[in-house]
């Protein structure tokens, strides 16, 4: 059961700003969801290790070599907001 | 509902000596997409797509133009797919008007072997949707029936198919969203194996569960079409380093079996093939599915393959569902932090300090079920819940898989329904969200154990058609492709 407050705190968690008819309607369609997620308690998975990649591929490194990358103002073309070649970004405080 | 579109390889021969012309074909797809009503693209690439149609006339017989596999094919592209120069979306609000100064892996093969980009198709946002309802954009609609829904998420690229508004498609799939549309607008999807494709240039929603994966109307082209996406490419460290015969420059090589002007010598069958019916799977779908599914499967039968009905018991779908949503939810609310409107995107109102000005901007910028994943999957990953969900949903993954191991042990390949019903009606299920999860339940399990799957057309219910998925072992695409390929000659 997830609760109107704890939503507005995950979406502050997770940097997005619900309005109060999107909380009211998370608040129900939430908690069945996580009802139906909890069939998992069901399963007993104390010796099962957990698969992060479905064909086992881990920590695969390439040779560093240097190679030509996109130029600055490529990078930049699609920024809404920038100044004197730099992404401008709101204040921090 | 006729596509009169020639097929790829037929594309190919015909540029290729002279009696197709190319920007012929594209203009015409054009004026089709033009007076279309499905909604199935999101931005066309048509300009720069005639130009490139004009060249290929001109230089159809240079030896380099010669060997291009999809000389002059149209491919539409899904819009989660990076293109250099076009627009590209996913379906937001959250990325209108973004441009990549880049291409996507495969938009890369796709341009080395001659092939026309036509536009960018409608999906669901950032690929999280079985309708193509949550898109920004408006809804694509179902070329067999305009009231009801293509599928999702790639439900452009099906509809464009089904209605010749290209002539191949890429799509995406993360946990049905290539075969679930396949299913229901009534064309080939192929869902490769984990790490036979490139995701380099993919946005990313679930990266260890999706493969970009080809579609088209016929078992024929969707191969050609995956032998040139499964280039390999070292930018996706996920991508699987298969030793290949003859120094294959990609994972995946278009068979001889298949080739038009075959010898002969080789008898293409099912003779032999083994074929795993999972009771599970068949348990609570739609009677019409049921009674064309296993007459599709006893087809396959007559023509030479052994069928057993299996029951794989350890995989109860409803913890496979529940596995799936959690990790899925929990990579996007990771994967999608980087929609800030910093660098690219929507940068609504005046800005503020930094964490309010983001929050304001994501809440502007995204729809409903994306922040409905990215809370959820953000709630799934937090302390004091991180094992009861997102770890507790890895572990019942490891049996999710080896349940499928195990029944490809005895089986060559697993028959089954892609989608329980056919296409629903607009709006049917969309206020419900959970219902919607559980439209996807025979295709999510195929992802978590990342094996490969494809759903041809098999049958047809009130007008509307019906899938047939077929799984397969790691990276043995080519048993699926041969079974669908007979199938389809049946």
């Amino acid at each position: 059961m997830l609760r109107k407050e704890e939503i507005e705190h995950i979406g502050w968690l997770a940097r997005i700003e619900l309005s109060e008819a999107e909380k009211e309607l998370f608040e129900k369609q939430l908690s069945s969801i996580l009802d139906y997620f909890a069939v998992l308690d069901e399963l007993d998975t104390e010796d099962v290790a957990p698969t992060y990649n479905a064909i086992g591929i881990k920590d695969v490194v390439r040779k560093d070599e240097p190679k030509e990358g996109l130029s600055q103002s490529e990078v930049l073309r699609n920024a809404p907001k920038k100044e004197k070649g730099y992404f401008k970004s709101p204040r921090m405080l | 509902m006729k596509n009169d579109n020639l097929s790829a390889q037929e594309v190919v021969e015909r540029i290729k000596s002279g009696d197709v012309s190319c920007e012929d074909l594209v203009c015409r797809i054009y004026e089709r997409i033009e007076r279309s009503e499905l909604n199935a693209f999101v931005t066309l690439n048509r300009e720069n797509a005639v130009e490139k149609a004009r060249e290929v006339d001109k230089k159809r017989n240079e030896e380099e133009y010669k060997r291009k596999k999809l000389l002059g094919v149209p491919v539409a592209i899904k819009d989660s797919i990076s293109t250099k120069g076009i627009q590209t979306t996913c379906a937001s609000k959250i990325l209108e008007g973004y441009v990549p100064p880049y291409d996507a892996a495969v938009i890369e093969a796709l341009k080395r072997e001659g092939a026309i980009l036509i536009g960018k198709t409608n999906m669901d946002e950032f690929c999280m949707g079985t309708s193509t309802e949550t898109s920004y954009y408006g809804p694509t609609r179902n070329p067999y029936d305009l009231s009801r829904v293509p599928g999702g998420s790639s439900g452009g690229s099906a509809a464009a198919i089904a209605a010749g508004e290209t002539v191949l498609a890429l799509g995406s799939d993360t946990g049905g969203s290539i075969r679930c549309p396949a299913s229901f607008c009534g064309v080939v999807g192929l869902k490769p194996t984990y790490g036979l494709v490139s995701r380099y240039g993919l946005i990313a929603y679930a990266n260890s569960l999706e493969q970009i994966g080809p579609m088209a109307s016929n078992v024929t082209d969707t191969a050609l079409l995956l032998d040139v996406i499964s280039a390999k490419d070292e930018r996706d460290t996920t991508q699987a380093k298969l030793k290949l015969k003859n120094n294959a420059s990609a994972n995946y090589c278009f068979p001889g079996w298949m080739n038009a002007e075959r010898t002969g010598s080789e008898e293409i069958n099912v003779k032999g093939m083994r074929i795993g019916v999972p009771k599970e799977f068949i348990e609570g779908v739609s009677p019409a599915v049921e009674k064309s599914v296993w007459n599709a499967v006893h087809k396959l039968e007559d023509s030479g393959a052994s069928v057993d009905e299996i029951s794989m018991r350890g995989l109860n779908l409803k913890y496979a569902l529940a596995s799936y949503y959690i990790i899925a939810m929990s990579e996007a609310s990771s994967n999608l932090a980087r929609f800030d409107g910093l660098r690219y995107g929507l940068r609504a109102g005046r800005d503020e300090d930094w964490h309010t000005t983001f929050s304001r901007i994501r809440g502007k910028g995204f729809g409903e079920e994306v922040k409905r994943r990215i809370i959820l999957g953000t709630y799934a990953l937090s302390a004091g819940y991180y094992g009861r969900y997102y770890l507790k949903a890895l572990k019942v993954r490891t049996r999710i898989k080896a349940e499928f191991e195990d029944a490809l042990k005895k089986h060559d390949i697993l028959a089954m329904p892609t989608m329980p019903f056919v296409a629903f009606e607009l709006g049917e299920r969309i206020k419900d969200p959970l219902s919607l999860y559980l439209a996807d339940v025979n295709t999510v399990p195929v992802n978590l154990a990342g094996v490969p799957s494809l759903s041809i057309p098999c049958g047809f219910s009130n007008g509307l058609p019906i899938g047939l998925q077929l799984v397969g072992k790691h990276f043995e695409e080519d048993t699926i492709l041969r079974a669908a390929f007979v199938f389809e000659q049946l």
